[in-house]
């Protein structure tokens, strides 16, 4: 069987990538051992979320299909931050995990050029020093260009206690890939993550639990599906000392404190026996009940990641408020798996030593679903572009979230699971999911990750978008009529644009239909974001120069297979951390860590215009 | 592999000794080959006849000292050859190191940079070296030494550290307040204040700056007063040499003339200036509009009169010359000098070294010399300022994060995984 794009894995990264590589017209394969693998959530039943959130409306901007599912399969919605400004609104959804494999398998059907495959991966094939393709356990599949997604299952181990399984999540079994890119050379390291127990709905005391609803406007990711089944709560509890005290007996017992497990796992996603070791003057962390779906009486207890034996988990979980006589069905863990350094990627995800390899999710060394999506699309759309000459795919840092994520793993690599936090973007003002098409839109028009037709509403979007913009500009009013409209502001006598005025956090929305009731005729969502712009104006417009120069360095290509080594006037040191990131860039460089601006002016006689 | 670099490290010759530096791989080859012997042990200085390698005339009886690298000012392997100051051997043991494979003569600050390309100076302390090299007088050699310490690195990484700690409540407050962390939202009141704090703070050091300046480039007095009364005569008093034309004709100084004077280990910049007349030379003319100006920004302006009775400007200081001539009093606050019989002038002397050091307070580090420094903390405190302001959370870590950069920008650090470090040891994150 030849193929285009082969993508092995079809977790959020294999699907994005398959369904990416498809839209841009190549003929795709997914190859994966079983056809419920598409859309399985490992972990909680949730996505989207500060960061995450923006990187789902990326994926949707670019034709993805993980927003589009979530709201799906959402059994509640909520946007987080919602007090603070729209640049860190986080929209974040609990789904139903059946529901949301359903919608992910239904969407991969629907998508022409797209095939899947059940089997199992076990070597690479590569000829005259490229991948050409997998063995597998019934044959071949070749392909020009091969998109790797092997998520926690490159040599996984899962522990509980001093128990431990191979296997890449509960009940499936680990890959054995990773010798092979070790063979090949490829740099890999070991991760760790975990998972909290499930426990049975049934046995929860629910009466005793606060609730946590959704969202009253019940905010989406993509189009506004049509009716839908009533949002469902998630509870709170919070841990006791007495949950601690157990904790702590049994610290010796867990595989994290029993000396099993010597990988780095996630500072941000700590397990509670970390909590409790790492923050020991608190004697009660909270605790989210979430429910897994509709038909579902599976509860996720979100905050309660463990890799104690199964009995101290029974005996912990009982000193809760409303878990007292919670069922656990099925135990958490704590799981190691295989990674690897995403330094050796390029810009475009392929790995720089082996053409026509690619690499997204887990295996670069990232956590959770969002950003395995991105990545997986920006991969699946350059594993396109190689097998059939198409243009490639690249997101900078002031673009969106996923150029910054790509950034960070390719310069700077990994020393714990990594995961977007809006603080990680230094445009974060320009990074908003409300903007997310105006910064997306025409990449995704121009790539052909959208269809003609989405392209079109894309196009007539920046129309409306630039109309109202006009507007806003040229409406005014003087602080005499601002007062005169029950405003207070100063009255210094400068009549401003509506623009300029609503930079000033006395002029919201609600004042700004009041005096210039023109911009009723905005659609409402276009005038927020409008109106979103002028207030970070002043912030943003600084940024201009700051922006100019990141575009400048950007715009300096460095020569692939550049000898770090020779170059005048480069420490080893220097040289070294320079190879092992092998940045594209002169700004590149300059972010990989502890890279001096003396060390950059060393490279700039070897730095070339991009064309 | 880079070349060796080598230069004259002290003052120019004739003097009693000079030291050569030589740095980079064949630092310890040339002595060799310099010597005819082996390298001495390191960090020993010792007596060495120098040959010249190709003639193998003696060039010199030396001290020498071999300083392997990393551990050196540059980070390179480096070598020093004191020789006997004289003009002939200085030049001729430079001739005899170039002609040495791979070795050159080293370029303006090259040792510097290597040192800072070596990670062994961090940005601060490469233009305190370089101030060191150009510091002339004691109180600036002081304040550069605190420079090139790392005191203003430290200064500005405690600044920054501030600005992170801030920082990290902000930043954890926008991606993990709502459900993930036990972020109070506490922050907002007390953020403001401590933002206000900080940038009343850092304006107090950028208002001090001014000191900084100062003592790095000298004080400025003008000598200021009509034509013919003496003014070119007094600067040249003062400052022990003919610097400036001295003729019996009105108008004979025309543009400014600076002249470096040490006023008790301090330094100062002497300015003769055109005699204060109306004119239609228009040559003369825009020499006194020049000297207006530069009275007008000057730390000091003396006022020289020739006439007891002549009336002095309320400010600055009001000197009365000629004194030989005409034996009058000095006026109201000032003195009365003769620059012919050289009376009055040490009087002078001691009056304005006192003056300088009430207005500089040499004994105390001031570390906002530089421009580049100054505007930084200059900038962090604006930011600051407007943070406090900030209506919105995200806004105000906008601040914030550029305060911090500016800071970071003086010892060349910047770092986002600083942050995160900072947000993950403070606040249990994570659900």
């Amino acid at each position: 069987m030849t193929f285009d794009v082969l993508v092995i894995g079809a977790g959020h990264a294999g699907c994005e990538a398959a369904a990416a590589a498809a839209r841009r017209g190549a003929r795709t394969a997914l190859l994966t051992l079983s056809a419920d693998d598409p859309g399985t959530l490992s972990c909680n039943p949730a996505m989207g979320g500060i960061g995450k959130g923006h990187l789902i409306g990326e994926i949707e901007a670019l034709g993805g299909l993980m927003g589009r599912v979530t709201d799906a399969a959402r059994l509640q919605a909520r946007v987080l931050n919602r007090s603070k400004g729209p640049a860190v609104h986080g929209p974040r959804a609990q789904v139903d995990r059946r529901r949301y494999r359903a919608a992910m398998g239904a969407a991969l059907s629907a998508q022409p050029g797209l095939t899947l495959l059940l089997d199992h991966a076990e070597a690479l094939i590569i000829e005259q020093g490229r991948v050409a393709g997998v063995r597998t356990a019934i044959g071949e599949v070749r392909a020009a260009a091969v998109v790797l997604t092997t998520g926690t299952f490159l040599g996984g181990v899962m522990h509980r206690g001093a128990e431990r399984e191979a296997g890449g999540r509960s009940g499936a079994p680990a890959s054995s890939l990773g010798d092979a890119l070790r063979a090949l050379g490829l740099p890999v390291a070991r991760l760790k993550t975990g998972t909290p127990p499930r426990l049975d709905a049934a046995s929860i005391d629910w009466a005793l639990l606060d609730w946590q609803y959704g969202d009253a406007d019940d905010p989406h990711f993509g189009d506004i599906p049509g009716t839908r089944d009533p949002a469902l709560p998630c509870g709170i509890t919070r841990t006791t000392p007495a949950t601690h005290a157990v904790i702590r007996a049994n610290l010796a017992r867990s595989a994290l404190y029993g000396g099993q497990i010597n990988a780095v796992g996630p500072r941000y996603c700590p397990s509670i026996e970390d909590k409790i070791v790492r923050f020991a003057d608190r004697d009660s962390h909270q605790i989210f009940l979430e429910p897994e779906g509709y038909d579902d009486r599976t509860i996720y207890p979100n905050g309660l990641s463990t890799s104690l034996p199964a009995d101290v988990q029974a005996e912990f979980i009982a000193t809760i408020p409303g878990l007292e006589r919670a069922v656990i069905l099925k135990p958490g863990y704590a799981i190691e798996y295989d990674h690897v350094d995403p330094r050796c990627l390029d810009a475009g995800l392929a790995v720089t030593s082996l053409p026509g390899l690619f690499l997204a999710g887990q295996i670069n060394g990232t956590t959770g679903y969002e950003e395995a999506g991105a990545q997986g699309l920006v991969a699946g759309a350059n594993a396109a572009a190689q097998a059939c000459g198409l243009p490639p795919l690249r997101l900078d840092r002031a673009q969106a979230y996923t150029g910054v994520m790509i950034d960070d793993l390719t310069n700077q690599g990994v020393t714990e699971p990594y995961r977007m936090f809006t603080s990680r973007a230094e445009y974060r003002l320009r990074l908003r999911t409300d903007n997310a098409e105006e910064r997306l839109g025409e990449t995704a028009a121009a790539t052909g990750l959208v269809n003609e037709e989405r392209a079109a509403s894309i196009r007539k979007a920046e129309a409306a978008r630039s109309e109202g913009r006009a507007l806003l500009h040229s409406l005014s009013a003087t602080p005499h009529q601002l007062a005169k409209a029950g405003i207070e502001c100063r009255q210094d006598g400068v009549q401003r644009s509506a623009f300029e005025w609503l930079r000033f956090p006395m002029v919201g929305t609600a004042e700004a239909l009041r005096l210039w009731p023109a911009l009723a005729g905005i659609e409402p969502a276009l005038l927020a974001t409008l109106i979103t712009d002028a207030r970070y104006a002043t912030y943003v417009e600084r940024q201009t120069q700051d922006l100019e120069s990141f575009r400048r360095d950007e715009a300096l290509g460095l020569p692939p297979g550049l000898e770090w080594r020779r170059i005048p006037g480069l420490s080893p040191e220097m040289a070294e951390r320079l190879q092992a990131a092998a940045p594209e860039t002169l700004g590149a460089a300059g972010r990989v860590p502890g890279v001096t601006p003396a060390a950059l002016l060393a490279l700039l006689p070897f730095a070339r215009k991009a064309a | 592999m880079s070349d060796t670099i080598v230069a004259l490290g002290s003052g120019r010759p004739p003097a009693g000794i000079a030291v050569l530096r030589l740095s980079g791989p064949a630092a310890g080859p040339l002595l060799e080959a310099l010597t005819g012997r082996a390298l001495p042990p390191p960090r020993r200085l010792l007596l060495r006849p120098l040959h010249h390698p190709g003639s193998g005339a003696l060039l010199d009886r030396a001290l020498v000292v071999f300083l392997p690298g990393p551990a050196t000012a540059t980070g390179e392997d480096m070598a020093e050859l004191h020789l006997h100051g004289g003009s002939a051997v200085v030049a001729g043991v430079l001739e005899a190191a170039c002609a040495h494979p791979g070795v050159r003569l080293a370029e303006a600050g090259e040792f510097t940079r290597r040192g800072f390309d070596n990670g062994r100076l961090d940005l601060s302390e490469v233009e305190g070296l370089a101030d060191l090299i150009g510091a002339e007088t004691e109180s600036q050699r002081s304040q550069a030494l605190a420079l090139a310490g790392g005191a203003l690195g430290r200064l500005a990484d405690s600044w920054r550290d501030r600005c992170l700690t801030l920082l990290a409540d902000a930043e954890a407050g926008l991606d993990f307040a709502e459900d993930e962390a036990d972020v109070a939202a506490r922050l907002d009141q007390a953020a403001a204040e401590a933002l206000t704090a900080m940038a009343t703070e850092l304006e107090q050091l950028v208002a001090d700056s001014g000191r900084a300046a100062r003592l790095r480039d000298g004080l400025v007095i003008v000598v200021s007063g009509p034509p013919n009364v003496g003014k070119s005569s007094l600067v040249n008093a003062l400052a022990m040499r003919d610097m400036a034309m001295v003729t019996p004709h009105a108008g004979t100084t025309r543009d400014l003339i600076e002249v470096p004077l040490n006023l008790g280990g301090m330094a100062a910049v002497l300015i003769d200036t055109a005699g204060l007349r109306d004119t239609d030379d228009p040559v003369e003319a825009q020499g006194i509009a020049r000297a207006r100006a530069r009275a007008a920004s000057a730390d000091l302006v003396l006022h020289l009169r020739d006439q007891p009775d002549a009336e002095w400007p309320a400010t600055g200081l009001p000197l009365l010359g000629k004194l030989d001539l005409h034996g009058g009093a000095a006026p109201a606050g000032g003195l009365a000098l003769s620059a012919t019989t050289g009376a009055g002038i040490s009087a002078l002397r001691a009056h304005l070294a006192r003056w300088a050091e009430t207005v500089l307070r040499p004994g105390e580090p001031a570390l906002l010399a530089h421009a580049r420094h100054r505007d930084a903390f200059a900038e962090a405190a604006r930011l600051l300022r407007e943070g406090a302001e900030a209506d919105l959370p995200e806004l105000r870590a906008e601040s914030l994060r550029l305060a911090a950069r500016a800071m970071g920008r003086v010892t060349g650090r910047v770092d986002v995984e600083a942050l995160l470090g900072q947000i993950f040891s403070r606040f249990c994150i994570g659900k």
